[in-house]
């Protein structure tokens, strides 16, 4: 115990260390982190009146970065796969930084809800009364603090072990935690795509197909975002990131990206030739209503991006390097952030369920909170990435020495 | 031991060794100097980041018996007569008004549902005002529980409605209006999804909210295919401040101190609240607001267990419909024409010319 109390300090200091670069990365994070507590502290005084949300559209930026990042989670359980299942050995190696991802975005995820709460300070009430099961939104309270605690405590037994340079059980801690983790992920997207699907009164979410849909496109951002972080990671730690692992990573990312089309135009071919009332949403999204068409630009700009990535994906690249695929990544990770935030959020609500068309436009306050909360996540994520890279490696176990201790040493 | 974070990282070179206090514990002057000027800096950001909580008021912040005080359904009557209590503090000291707040149960053998004759509506919206002064809803910004459609003839697709039709007389000869407000569903969608339970459909038919107990997630405004819910999305308040510097007790004049605790008491910023049928009155024998005010009584109001009542005779002669009923909710609020069901007139009995097709199954 004492120990484990000295690893987690020896971790803190650590993550005070590194060169100019690392600095200035995490100074820039800080910031804008704190931008956006400073908006959010403005929220609690004057209320969700500081953002754009109104009572016909009564959800908004926060719950479509929710709804995204829940997605993203999934990179994690995409490394799994191969790496537990097919005992595929490059995976292996980077295994682990899927699995942190999924940490810091959860965190992400559970931050997102708590500032669209009007009364947040009243969250204890989730413990007293928990209309479990009726309302979606406690299964998804379930799912996603469970897959947090199941990444938690793979991630921390991993560096643990490797800090205490102990071989893990991973019979007994490792393995059958993976494997309710691959079908964990899956859940959280199900939950999370119910939660919209099953609501009779919104004609643009009620339909079966939004669930496949969001695994489908999950599937395509979050290892999307996983190959351009292993990237980084290789080029500024000392970490090994075998090329094979991203170009796994590419043939996931081709298939998700492929299915997510199909199911949309399925989607809107059903809507479309129909033309039933359902449409008046759909409609609204991609050619507006009237003279009310802030969505889209956005949505055609994500087609736009989404089909040049899939074909970017879909060239020979065997030559070329890298860069053709980070170009789809980055193009994929935006597409599929206007198409699954404020594309699928935002059209519900429009018109109202009495034919009202009143728009949506996230205010700057409501803007600077999203990125303190991005920003936040992303530090998160770099401290994680900072004292994992050392640990696994060896440079950091029980009787080695710590950078700050070896000043010490210096000094004394 | 050489470490290798970051290759290149500068952390031996601002370690060298230099003599001084700290020495002996590993610190040397400007490493501890630096960490200082860090965390001191850190803390001032963070402070400065943290500064518009400073006006928070009690408005916000719960006291701790606030704080802790149960869900309605498990408090006792005393717990309830002392959360009535602090309510009574609250507004006498905001307003300088006593409310006469109590906790009003549902009758035994009652279950509420509202029928609107839309022949006879006219589209004056008073009894959207009536029930936003009934109500002590906020007037700025202005919530309002109904919404009145004006919509052209032939049709009754909402979607073709003008929700913000100004006329300088109504009614338009061309038109006619639909009111909607909370349906009171059988089947609501909006309890069903509270992840708190702050919300839930009373014995007598009303979808009530525990105002205390809401955390504001707005879930239930995103189920309601009614638009029936509505959200504080600031502090409310009785009136706007252009009419506050013109007359200072203006609030407390507009106040309306009959009241009771799943109604129309004062609300809070961050909280949901509806239309609760003016339970305060009809669970003790009277009408809503919505319906006193009426001038051309297109709205019914009673108990549709009694047989004999004004809305079980509308039901029975009537050829009412609901809105949306292929959702399933089961709405209690019913809209009529007013023309007389042939069926229910006492016509002499005809043949008829001849049944359906029977089913496969059953003619086999």
């Amino acid at each position: 115990m004492r120990e484990y109390l000295r690893f987690l300090v020896r971790c803190f200091r650590l993550s005070f260390v590194g060169d100019w670069r690392y600095y200035t990365w995490m100074l820039v994070l800080t910031c804008i982190a704190l931008l956006g507590l400073n908006a959010y502290c403005k929220q609690l005084v004057s209320g969700l009146a500081t953002t754009g949300m109104t009572d016909q559209v009564s959800w908004g930026l926060y719950i479509a970065n929710f709804t995204y990042l829940v997605g993203m989670a999934a990179a994690a359980v995409m490394l799994v796969i191969p790496a537990y299942v097919y005992r595929n050995e490059d995976l292996h190696e980077v295994v682990i930084f899927g699995e942190l991802l999924a940490v810091a975005v959860i965190i992400m995820c559970l931050l997102f809800v708590t500032v669209d709460l009007g009364s947040p300070e009243r969250f204890i009430h989730l413990f007293l009364r928990f209309n479990f099961p009726l309302s979606m939104l406690t299964w998804d309270v379930i799912v996603l603090n469970g897959y947090l605690l199941i990444n938690l405590h793979i991630t921390g037994y991993l560096i643990y072990s490797a800090y205490r340079k102990r071989e893990p059980n991973k019979r007994l801690f490792l393995v059958p935690f993976v494997l309710v983790a691959i079908v964990w992920a899956i859940s959280i997207h199900t939950v999370t795509a119910f939660l919209y699907s099953g609501l009779g009164g919104r004609p643009f979410w009620n339909h079966a197909i939004i669930a496949p849909r969001f695994i489908a496109s999950a599937f395509a951002a979050g290892p999307a975002f996983i190959v351009l972080t292993l990237q980084v990671i290789g080029r500024f730690t000392t970490h090994h990131v075998p090329v094979n692992a991203l170009r796994l990573l590419r043939q996931v990312i081709i298939v998700a990206m492929t299915i997510n089309v199909f199911l949309l135009i399925s989607e809107m071919f059903t809507e479309f030739y129909t033309g039933a009332d359902h449409l008046l949403s759909t409609h609204y999204l991609y050619f507006g209503l009237g003279e009310h068409r802030a969505l889209v630009p956005w949505i055609w700009s994500a087609v736009g991006i989404n089909t040049t990535a899939l074909v970017l994906l879909y060239l020979p690249q065997r030559n070329r390097g890298l860069w053709l695929l980070n170009t789809a990544c980055v193009m994929l990770i935006v597409g599929i952030w206007i198409e699954k935030g404020m594309g699928l959020i935002v059209p519900a609500f429009i018109p109202t369920p009495l034919g009202e068309v009143v728009e949506y436009l996230p205010t700057l306050n409501e803007v600077l909170v999203g990125l303190g909360i991005w920003a936040f996540g992303l530090l998160l994520y770099t401290i994680m990435v900072r004292i994992t890279v050392p640990v696994l490696k060896g440079d950091l176990t029980v009787d080695t020495l710590h950078p700050t201790e070896v000043a010490r040493m210096a000094t004394a | 031991m050489s470490l290798r974070i970051f290759e290149g990282s500068g952390v031996g070179a601002s370690t060298c060794g230099r003599g001084g206090p700290g020495a002996r514990l590993g610190v040397t002057r400007r490493s501890f100097l630096r960490a200082s000027v860090g965390a001191a800096g850190g803390m001032a950001a963070f402070a400065a980041a943290i500064s518009p909580l400073r006006e928070l008021t009690s408005e916000h912040i719960p006291s701790l018996e606030q704080f802790l005080q149960k869900h309605y359904k498990e408090m006792t009557p005393d717990e309830m007569e002392a959360a009535l209590d602090r309510i009574r503090e609250k507004v006498e000291h905001r307003y300088k008004v006593r409310p006469n707040i109590r906790d009003i149960k549902p009758m035994d053998g009652v279950e509420f549902i509202y029928a609107l004759n839309l022949s006879r509506c006219i589209g004056c919206r008073r009894c959207v005002h009536a029930c936003v002064a009934e109500n002590n809803q906020s007037r700025d910004p202005e919530i309002q529980y109904i919404r009145v459609l004006e919509m052209p003839r032939g049709t009754t697709d909402i979607n073709q409605g003008n929700h913000h039709y100004d006329r300088a007389t109504v009614p338009d000869e061309n038109h006619f209006y639909m009111p909607i407000q909370c349906h009171q569903c059988a089947n609501p969608p909006c309890v069903k999804v509270c992840p708190v339970e702050a919300t839930w459909q009373e014995p007598d038919g009303i979808t009530v909210i525990d105002y205390d107990w809401c955390i504001g997630c707005r879930y239930c405004e995103a189920a309601c295919p009614y638009w029936a819910r509505r959200f504080n999305f600031q502090q409310p308040k009785l009136a706007r401040p252009d009419e506050i510097a013109a007359d200072p007790n203006i609030e407390a004049s507009r106040l309306n101190p009959e009241m009771s605790y799943l109604s129309n008491r004062p609300r809070r910023q961050g909280v949901m609240e509806k239309c609760h049928f003016c339970l305060h009155r009809t669970r003790q024998g009277r009408m809503p607001a919505c319906l006193e005010i009426c001038p051309v009584g297109a709205r019914k109001f009673g108990n549709v267990l009694d047989p004999n009542s004004d809305v079980s005779n509308i039901l029975k002669t009537k050829r009412v419909f609901v809105l949306k009923a292929e959702l399933g909710t089961l709405p209690r609020f019913f809209y009529y024409f007013d023309e007389r069901d042939p069926t229910a007139q006492d016509l002499p009995a005809m043949e008829h010319g001849g049944v359906a097709p029977k089913a496969p199954e059953e003619s086999r």
